[in-house]
């Protein structure tokens, strides 16, 4: 009985190790490729030192910054100061646990997944605020006030778009999702649905244009102006990994998850997994490309196109949605 | 309950911040986010220019002027030169006229290239501030055949240039500004038309034609505010009444029309420089005065007089005719002039110069106020802003 539950432990760490340590080298990738993408865009060379094509880099940086000191401001609030980076890169961490990789390759196969990857992902924000409050500075703290707001204001379309999904899906399970897509990707009958969700993940991750939190012109590096060494890997690492949380998110809701782009001879047989990869790397690459082309908005622009702009078009396209669902009778089950 | 008065949040943004252009202390009272006042704080570069050029012989004195807008350096150079021309009562040759115009062209398409994506840097597009550096790069060069060196050039001197472009530079200038307008054209493509951008610059700092005047506004920021003024038209020195060219107006006077306006400005200069090129004739570079321009070092070799004219011309320089005047050119960022106040001797008795930026950091408290916090960075960017200069 003893035997059986340690053996069951046992697994569960090793399926937890099995995601979460290729999350965390394809954040050191990822890190390398938007550098070495951006320099290509900027007519740069970018990271090409440490490694073949500078392809150590990251790791190289990673190691840099964790063996420096770690500064914590005299007046922060020091517990709250230690943990936010702790919660941050906790939270996008534990999104991974029902993202299906492959069919069947998932941690936990739970049948609320959609629901528990936006709680996961909204619970972000608290890091942010934290992070913002216990460092006693203005900077952070502005940086983590307009975090909040644009956290919350983008999860509230994110939530519209999420709602239209499930409608055509008729459950919240993550497989289930994906094998509805079997026929046509949801980016097709849902193009409006996919930019939108497109864009308040740049927002939801606080990716140009959308960087306000830490807009380096106007509030230094936002709520992370304080942070030093460890505690700003942390940081690093959170954001990178909820960026490709997000990714992989878009592809699981719209792309079509592990399934072939057709279902034919030279494109069946590849594995899923790699289908997967190589759709999350395309949506890297488009937040990437975002970068390197646009500039930034203003905060009150960033509130006016969220709410003004983004909710009630969501808002309709739900019911626009349900409405065509219910008149052809297509709705599922 | 108890009564809880909001109070506003004051920030101290620079002299360490990545939006201050260089030392700029910006004391900022925000309530929310938006700016209830700004107040810059200047001298942390003061480096006593004015004062030390006291000190030093006319010539001496000319490298300085490449430390003030350490960004656009020849067209400083260029107004103190002709200031000591006009206390000298010289008149410079046509082919140095021609030659500091094409220069003083460049180091406005420098400045300009400078200026727009750091803009655009400030509101967020880190792109175009490395495209654009490729391209001030190659100018540089041009900057380095002449004079030997990259930003310091010391190449406008009081009775000419240092000496002569090296042969083909008219080739190679006439090459190179072919291909500049492409490049103009793709960093509009990425900014001009950009939504973002319009949203971030459009209706933002807006400086009417009136403020423009009484604040002392000169160069791209009093033009984008509709008034046509431009020393190079108005009262033209050098070459400038040998070429044709337009003068760009904007016409409400906020940061997008500032920005317009300085990529107008670059065409512009291109083709004033394309035209002196075709009208640029071989001859003397600088006035044939031994007394005010050093000999050639042949010369030296073989005449004791020039010798004795090289000796006297580097150790007491030369000696000015009493009197007092101001020159000003339309330097990159508005009106750069040079009073200067000679006592007869071989050093300038006063010299003060009128920064243009200086005039421009001024306004900069009116500007912001109601704005939120990230419009200060805008503007800032826009009102061209080099604390070499401001803080001499």
């Amino acid at each position: 009985m003893t035997y059986d539950i340690i053996i069951t432990g046992l697994i569960i760490v090793a399926q937890i190790f099995a995601v979460v340590v290729p999350v965390l080298i394809s954040v050191a990738f990822l890190v390398y490729a938007e550098r070495k993408v951006l320099a290509l865009i900027q007519l740069r060379r970018g990271p090409n030192i440490v490694g073949p094509f500078g392809i150590l880099q990251s790791f190289a940086d990673a190691l840099k910054l964790i063996t420096k000191e770690n500064i914590i401001p005299s007046g922060s609030n020091k517990i709250v100061f230690i943990l936010a980076p702790i919660i941050t890169m906790v939270l996008s961490l534990a999104g991974w646990a029902v993202i299906p990789f492959a069919p069947g390759w998932v941690v936990s196969d739970i049948n609320v997944g959609i629901m528990y990857l936006f709680a996961v992902s909204s619970l972000g924000v608290y890091g942010v605020i934290m992070a913002g409050w216990a460092s006693n500075s203005q900077y952070p703290f502005l940086g983590a006030l307009r975090s909040a707001a644009q956290m919350v204001s983008y999860e509230v379309s994110i939530g519209f778009v999420i709602i239209t999904v499930l409608l055509c899906v008729g459950s919240l399970n993550l497989s289930k999702i994906v094998l509805a897509q079997q026929t046509v990707w949801f980016a097709i009958p849902l193009l409006p649905m996919f930019i939108i969700f497109f864009i308040s993940a740049l927002a939801e991750t606080n990716r140009l244009p959308f960087d306000l939190p830490e807009d380096e012109s106007t509030l230094v590096a936002g709520f992370f102006t304080e942070y030093s060494s460890a505690s700003f890997v942390l940081f690093f690492l959170g954001e990178y990994a909820s960026m490709i949380l997000m990714s992989s998110m878009t592809v699981i809701l719209f792309l079509g998850g592990w399934l072939p782009p057709f279902d034919v001879y030279p494109f069946n047989v590849v594995p899923g997994v790699i289908w997967f990869t190589v759709k999350v790397i395309f949506i890297l690459f488009l937040f990437i490309w975002v970068r390197g082309t646009f500039p930034r908005y203003r905060y009150d622009q960033l509130m006016r196109l969220g709410w003004k702009v983004f909710l009630p078009f969501s808002l309709f396209w739900v019911v626009a949605t349900s409405g065509f669902l219910v008149y052809f009778e297509m709705l599922p089950n | 309950m108890k009564e809880v008065e909001l109070n506003t949040t004051t920030i101290n943004f620079g002299p360490q911040h990545p939006a201050a252009h260089g030392v700029l202390r910006l004391v900022v009272e925000l309530e929310g986010e938006v700016v209830k006042r700004a107040e810059p704080h200047i001298g942390l570069l003061h480096r006593g220019t004015e004062k030390l050029i006291e000190y030093k012989t006319y010539l001496q004195a000319v490298p300085y002027f490449d430390r003030l807008d350490y960004v656009s350096p020849m067209c400083q150079e260029h107004a103190f030169a002709l200031a000591t021309e006009n206390l000298l009562n010289i008149e410079v040759p046509q082919r140095a006229k021609f030659i500091r115009v094409i220069f003083a062209e460049v180091t406005r398409i420098l400045n300009h290239l400078l200026n727009i994506p750091a803009y655009a840097a400030d509101i967020g597009a880190v792109t175009p501030f490395l495209w654009c550096f490729e391209e001030r790069e190659k100018l540089l060069e041009f900057h380095e055949a002449v004079s030997g060196a990259r930003f310091h050039a010391a190449y406008f001197r009081p009775g000419g240039v240092h000496q002569d472009m090296p042969e083909g530079m008219e080739e190679k200038l006439f090459e190179h500004f072919k291909t500049l307008p492409k490049f103009i054209d793709d960093l509009e493509d990425l900014l001009t038309n950009n939504r973002i951008l319009r949203q971030r610059s459009v209706d933002i700092g807006i400086i009417s034609k009136k403020e423009a005047i009484e604040w002392g506004c000169s160069g791209p920021v009093l033009r984008s505010s509709g008034v046509a003024w431009d020393l190079r038209r108005s009262q033209p020195y050098d070459a400038y009444d040998q070429v044709e060219f337009d003068i760009p107006v904007g016409k409400k006077g906020d940061c997008f029309d500032r920005y317009l306006v300085r990529i107008e400005e670059m065409r512009q200069s291109i083709s004033i420089i394309n035209q002196c090129l075709n009208k640029i004739k071989p001859g003397a570079i600088s006035v044939e005065d031994n007394k005010i321009t050093p000999p050639k070092r042949n010369q030296m070799k073989k005449s004791m007089e020039a010798l004795i004219h090289h000796f006297k011309l580097f150790t007491e320089g030369y000696r000015v005719p009493e009197g007092q005047t101001y020159a000003a050119v339309e330097a990159p960022k508005g009106e750069f002039g040079v009073f200067l106040v000679s006592d007869g001797s071989s050093k300038p008795y006063r010299c003060k110069i009128r920064a243009p930026g200086f005039a421009h950091l001024q306004i900069l408290d009116n500007l912001s106020k109601g704005h939120l916090m990230a419009d200060i960075a805008a503007i800032l960017g826009s009102l061209d802003i080099v604390f070499g200069e401001i803080d001499r």
